[in-house]
C-alpha cells in the first residue's frame, strides 16, 4: 500500500542577487516518513526550509502539501495547514514564563479550530507539553522567565512550541545545535516516539550520527544543489558527498 | 577561614499578590486591604480633585485637564510599545481625533455627545489606515515615520487651506462644567488603564506581547502578525483620538496646534519616567511631568533648565520607571546581608 505524499517540492530555487542559494531542488516525503537535510555550512539548508514554510519568497518552483499547492502562501497560513517549524536561532519570548511561551501556539487559529479549549485548559496543555520534551516534572522551571533558561532548554522549548500546533509535518532546523551530548541523547527517544505516532519529520542537522537514528532518508545539499539522496549508508558512501564535506583530495593538494 | 567580604541587599517578596500567575490568592481582610488600598487611594484622590475647585482654583483644574490628556496619550504610547511599535508621533492620533470632531461639529453641526465618540472611533480607524502600510517596520524606523506624519499633516492643512487652514475651526459646541469634564476624562483614563491591563492578561494580549519579543515565532505559531499589529494600533489609537476630540471641545477650537510636537514628546517622556509596560506607569509619569512643568513657572527662564534636570535625575536615578520602583518597594522587603567568602591562602 503506497502512502500519501505529504510534501512534494519541485524544482525549488532561490536567488539572492546573483547567488543561487537553492538551485532546482526537488524531493518528496511520505506521510510518517522522516528526512534529514544535510550539507556543509552555507549550502542552502535553512533557506530551503524557509522557502517551504513561506518565510522567504521563492524565486521559482513549487511546493505541494497534502496535494494542495502552497507555493507563495503566507507563512502563517502554511502553519495553520499543519506545518510546524523550529528556528535555528531559537528565540523564546524572554519576558514571559516558560509555559506562557506555549500558550501562544496553543491559542493559534489551527489549534483553536482543532480542539477549542479555554484559558485554563491551555495552561494544562502547556505543562504537559513541557513534560513531554523533558522539563522536570514538579519543578519551578515552567514558571520562570524564558529568558533565564539555559540553551538546551530553549531548544526543547522550541520543539514543544512546534508540537503545540498539533502539526502533521514538523520541520526542525538544527534542533541539536548547542545541545550537550547528554541532552541530545535524552531527546532522541522522544523524536523516535514522534515517528511512531505517525508524525512526519524534516530535520536539518550537522550531527549526523544522532540524525540517522531518527531519519531513514537524507538529502545532501551543496552550493544550493541537491547532490545526493537516499538512505544514510548510501548518502555517506557517495563520492560527491565525501568531497563536499571533506574537500576533494586534488584541491587540498599536498 | 570565612571572612566578611561585603554587604549585599537582599530582596524578599512579601508573597501577597492579586494574581500569582492566574490564581486569586486573597486570604484575610488585611491582605485584601494590602492589595486594594493603593488602587482605592489613587482613584479616590483622582475623583476628589475636581470637587476641590474652590480650594485649587480654576487654573489647577485646567492643568488637571491637560494632565489627563497627556496621560491618555501616554497610555496610547505604552499600548503601542507593548506590541513593539515605538511612536514618536502621538500628535498624529491627537490631531486626527481633534480634526474629526471639529469637522463633524463645525461643518455638520453634530452634537459633541455624538461627535466625540464618533471622532474617537473614526479617528482611530483613519490613523490605522494611514499607518497600516508601515506597520511592517520596527523600532526606530516606525518611529521616524510617525514623527514625520504630524508635521506633514500640519503643512498639508496650511497649504491646502482645508479644514479651516491656518485659522482652524473655532466656536465648537462647549461641554458643560469643568468638574463633569474632568470626571469624564479621568474615568476614561482609568477604564483604559484597567482595560489594557486586563487585555494583556488574556491569551489574545499574550499574542500581542509576544509580537514585541519575537514576531517570527508568532508567525510560526500561525498568526497573521500584520493583522494583529493593526488591531493593536487601532486599540492604542482610541484613547489618543478621544483625548484630541475631547480637548477640542474643551477649548472650543481645533487648529494646527493639534499636531504640535508637545503631544508627541510629553507622552513619551511620561512613559519613560513612569515606567513602560504597566500602563499605570504611563499615567503616573503624566501626573508628575505636566503639573511639575506648571509648578516651575515661578522660576521664569530657569524653568526649562530645572525641568530638564529633574527629568535627567528621574531617568538616571530610577531607570526602571517610578511606578516599577514604587511597586517593588511595596511588594518586597529589603534587608542588608553580609557576604562571606572563603579566604584564599
Amino acid at each position: 500500500m503506497s502512502k500519501e505524499i505529504i510534501l512534494e517540492v519541485k524544482d525549488l530555487s532561490k536567488n539572492f542577487g546573483g547567488v543561487k542559494a537553492v538551485n532546482q531542488v526537488s524531493f518528496q516525503l511520505e506521510r510518517g516518513g522522516a528526512i534529514g537535510i544535510i550539507g556543509p555550512n552555507g549550502s542552502g539548508k535553512s533557506t530551503l526550509i524557509n522557502l517551504i514554510t513561506g518565510f522567504v519568497k521563492l524565486s521559482s518552483g513549487q511546493v505541494h502539501y497534502r496535494g494542495k499547492n502552497i507555493t507563495g502562501l503566507a507563512p502563517h497560513k502554511i502553519v495553520n495547514l499543519g506545518v510546524a517549524r523550529s528556528f535555528q536561532m531559537a528565540k523564546p519570548y524572554y519576558h514571559m514564563s516558560v509555559f506562557k511561551n506555549l500558550i501562544i501556539p496553543l491559542f493559534s487559529p489551527r489549534v483553536r479550530k482543532l480542539a477549542g479549549g479555554k484559558y485554563g485548559d491551555r495552561d494544562e496543555a502547556a505543562i504537559h507539553l513541557l513534560e513531554d520534551v523533558g522539563f522536570e516534572r514538579d519543578s519551578n522551571v515552567p514558571y520562570k522567565a524564558a529568558g533565564s533558561l539555559p540553551h538546551g532548554y530553549v531548544k526543547r522549548l522550541e520543539l514543544a512550541r512546534c508540537l503545540a500546533l498539533e502539526p502533521d509535518l514538523i520541520i526542525l532546523d538544527e534542533l541539536f545545535s548547542g545541545m550537550s551530548m547528554s541532552e541530545v541523547a535524552s531527546i532522541l527517544p522522544f523524536l523516535e516516539s514522534l515517528r511512531e505516532e505517525g508524525k512526519t519529520l524534516i530535520m536539518v542537522e550537522h550531527r549526523l550520527r544522532e540524525l540517522f537514528r531518527v531519519v531513514d532518508k537524507a538529502i545532501v545539499l551543496n552550493f544550493g544543489h541537491k547532490i545526493a539522496e537516499g538512505s544514510p549508508e548510501e548518502v555517506m558512501n557517495n563520492e560527491e558527498v565525501r568531497k563536499a564535506y571533506l574537500g576533494s583530495e586534488v584541491d587540498s593538494g599536498a | 577561614m570565612r571572612v566578611q567580604a561585603g554587604l549585599r541587599k537582599e530582596r524578599l517578596d512579601r508573597g501577597i499578590k492579586a494574581r500569582t500567575d492566574d490564581i486569586f490568592a486573597i486570604g484575610s481582610p488585611r491582605e485584601i486591604m494590602y492589595l486594594t488600598m493603593p488602587r482605592v487611594v489613587v482613584i479616590a484622590a483622582l475623583f476628589t480633585f475636581p470637587l476641590l475647585k474652590d480650594f485649587t482654583g480654576m487654573y489647577w483644574q485646567n492643568v488637571m485637564m491637560i494632565t489627563a490628556t497627556i496621560a491618555l496619550l501616554a497610555l496610547s504610547w505604552d499600548m503601542l510599545h507593548s506590541v513593539g511599535l515605538v511612536s514618536l508621533g502621538q500628535a498624529l492620533f491627537f490631531g486626527v481625533g481633534a480634526y474629526t470632531t471639529g469637522y463633524l461639529n463645525y461643518h455638520l453641526g453634530i452634537s459633541p455627545y455624538i461627535s466625540i465618540p464618533m471622532a474617537t472611533v473614526v479617528g482611530a480607524f483613519i490613523c490605522t489606515a494611514i499607518l497600516f502600510p508601515v506597520l511592517r517596520l520596527r523600532g526606530i524606523y516606525f518611529g521616524l515615520i510617525t514623527f514625520a506624519l504630524p508635521l506633514l499633516m500640519m503643512r498639508v492643512i496650511e497649504a491646502t487651506k482645508i479644514l479651516g487652514g491656518t485659522e482652524g475651526m473655532s466656536g465648537l459646541t462647549p461641554l458643560p462644567g469643568i468638574t463633569i469634564k474632568l470626571y469624564v476624562i479621568i474615568a476614561v483614563a482609568l477604564v483604559c488603564v484597567f482595560g489594557f491591563q486586563r487585555l494583556f492578561d488574556t491569551d489574545y494580549g499574550l499574542v500581542l506581547k509576544a509580537i514585541r519579543d519575537n514576531d517570527r515565532t508568532v508567525i510560526a505559531a500561525g498568526f497573521d502578525v500584520q493583522w494583529y499589529k493593526a488591531q493593536a494600533l487601532f486599540i492604542a489609537a482610541l484613547p489618543a483620538t478621544f483625548a484630541g476630540a475631547f480637548l477640542s471641545h474643551h477649548y472650543q477650537f481645533v487648529g494646527m496646534p493639534a499636531f504640535a510636537m508637545d503631544y508627541s514628546i510629553l507622552p513619551l517622556a511620561s512613559v519613560i519616567i513612569g515606567g513602560p509596560g504597566s500602563f499605570v506607569g504611563a499615567m503616573l509619569g503624566a501626573f508628575i511631568l505636566v503639573p511639575l512643568s506648571e509648578f516651575l513657572r515661578a522660576f521664569g527662564t530657569l524653568r526649562i533648565v530645572i525641568y530638564s534636570l529633574m527629568m535627567l535625575i528621574f531617568v538616571v536615578g530610577v531607570p526602571e520607571g517610578i511606578f516599577h520602583y514604587l511597586k517593588r518597594k511595596y511588594h518586597q522587603f529589603e534587608r542588608v546581608v553580609s557576604i562571606e567568602e572563603v579566604e584564599k591562602k
